[in-house]
């Protein structure tokens, strides 16, 4: 607590200066690394790293009933885990808020956008393919939204499509590639003495009064939305918001 | 199963409204004896009661800020609240994550700073749904803490817009649950009215900066002005004698 507001006064003092503590530039994202090969075992799998923040992402699909309200459609889910192991304030648990927060911000993005084409996972009556989207947070150095979103399109973009035989699941062998229609990823923004800065790291979120979540998709759309913190942003800054997250958007969605 | 409506007949709204018309909304504050502050709000066909307990004891204790009183914030919909099938009663995941975003509005206008080592709850019970049920929650929520005397600097207000046309071209205010769920897009938006900031968003749907800056000025224009009106009709109906009363309750 103590430490936290030190942390926070002193990242505060260096922000009025127009500066970050890491001598970025306020748009400037840390180095982004993507591995697609990290996890053979899963349909699909990435490892995101966006500095020292690191991100696993692991699609399984599997037979599973669909919704009545959709019954021609695959299932998708999206869960998070905020593993112990990533941060010293992680405990073992129920889901907290924020996990919640975020598998929800990653799910209504991909959703939004249509990435996956779910028609195309209806197997017959009373079955389909279900997308499961387990995002594991390893690392947390700040802005898990984004290395979660990367880590989920860049995991639905490798993943294969499992051989199905007499209604069951031959494991190991595969069909094809998961249908994805377009890539969607997030730019998340944090708002810091009035400053507006991206890819914040986990010192500087602890200074943050307000963030701003967009999703982006191809043809420069928006596909996902979520503000939260305690703090507003104004119509003029809001303009700012959408403008970056597309110019940001089509770099990010090169690395998947 | 989700029935099949025409969400535009003849090029007008199915259920009847122009595009930037909000449903019927009627406020009552002051409902609950044991809350320090409650509202009834009915929205359309939307049903909430928010309840405000506090500034009181933090409980669990190790959640105490000695700088200012923590705020709690609790959305949960009624398993009898919707059309469909008997729900769960409880939080789920969907309800969580509005409790928190309702939670950073609600922390966004009151002096918790006032209160150091206390905690404010905020109980939103969701009765009957159609829609919008987190903004409607929110405002009861907001008006639960005005009738609860708890200081703050604005009443935040708001509401849902979208797309509902099959091109996904047009922008309307307040979708109602067909619209909602058949539409093509939706964005909850709540703004502070004294300084215009977005206090809330969240988005579903695939759409254009213009077509969400679009939204947010609808919102602004449209929706905020007549929530304005009706939070302060339903204040001045409990507190508006207080003035020529010497500042006692009626």
């Amino acid at each position: 607590m103590i430490l936290d507001e030190v942390k926070e006064k002193f990242i505060k003092g260096v922000m009025r200066e127009g500066k970050r503590t890491d001598g970025r530039a306020f748009d400037e994202y840390r180095k982004i690394s993507v591995d697609t090969e990290a996890f053979p075992n899963a349909e699909g799998g990435a490892w995101v790293k966006i500095g020292e923040t690191q991100v696993a992402a692991g699609v399984k699909i599997d037979l599973s009933t669909p919704f009545p309200d959709q019954p021609d459609e695959g299932m998708l889910s999206v869960n998070a885990e905020f593993s112990p192991l990533a941060h010293p304030d992680f405990y073992p648990g129920p889901p907290k808020p924020e996990s919640i927060e975020l598998a929800r911000v990653v799910d209504r993005g991909i959703r939004s956008a249509e990435s996956i084409d779910l028609k195309k996972l209806f197997v017959k009556e009373n079955k389909v393919l279900g997308v499961f989207i387990d995002l594991y947070v390893l690392n947390h150095s700040g802005n898990l939204i984004d290395a979660a979103a990367l880590a989920a399109m860049a995991a639905l973009n490798k993943a294969r499509l499992p051989k199905i035989e007499d209604d069951k699941i031959v494991y190991g062998e595969y069909t094809g590639q998961l249908p994805i229609a377009r890539s969607v990823v997030t730019t998340t923004f944090e708002k810091i003495e009035g400053q507006i800065i991206l890819d914040a790291n986990d010192h500087e979120e602890v200074a943050s009064e307000a963030r701003f979540t967009l999703g982006t998709g191809d043809g420069d759309k928006f596909a996902s939305a979520q503000k939260s913190g305690n703090g507003g942003f104004t119509r003029g800054e809001f303009e700012y918001l959408l403008d970056t997250a597309l110019e940001k958007g089509r770099e990010l969605r090169k690395l998947v | 199963m989700t029935e099949k409506r025409e969400l535009i007949r003849n090029g007008k709204r199915a259920n009847g409204r122009e595009d930037d018309e909000l449903r019927p909304i009627k406020i009552t504050v002051g409902v609950l004896d044991k809350a320090q502050g409650s509202c009834l709000l009915e929205w359309g066909k939307n049903m909430v009661l928010a309840g405000v307990y506090g500034p009181r004891e933090v409980f669990p204790k190790r959640d105490v800020d000695a700088r200012k009183a923590i705020l709690v914030a609790r959305y949960v919909m009624a398993p009898f609240s919707g059309v469909e099938g008997h729900g769960r009663a409880g939080p789920n995941r969907r309800s969580r994550e509005i409790s928190k975003v309702a939670g950073h509005v609600f922390e966004n206008v009151v002096l918790t700073e006032k209160f150091p080592k206390t905690m404010i709850e905020v109980q939103m019970e969701v009765l009957q749904s159609d829609g919008g049920t987190r903004i409607a929650a929110i405002t009861a929520g907001v008006l639960a803490l005005a009738d609860a005397g708890i200081p703050m600097k604005d009443l935040p207000c708001g509401s849902g817009v979208g797309t509902i046309d099959e091109d996904n071209k047009r922008m309307v205010l307040d979708l109602d649950k067909y619209e909602d769920n058949l539409g093509k897009s939706d964005i909850p938006t709540i703004l502070s009215p004294r300084t215009g900031e977005i206090l809330l968003y969240q988005m579903d749907g695939y759409l254009t900066k213009e077509q969400l800056l679009e939204g947010l000025d609808k919102v602004q224009s449209k929706a905020v002005p007549r929530l304005r009106e009706e939070m302060a009709r339903a204040l001045k109906e409990k507190y508006g004698g207080m003035a020529e009363n010497g500042g006692v309750e009626q």
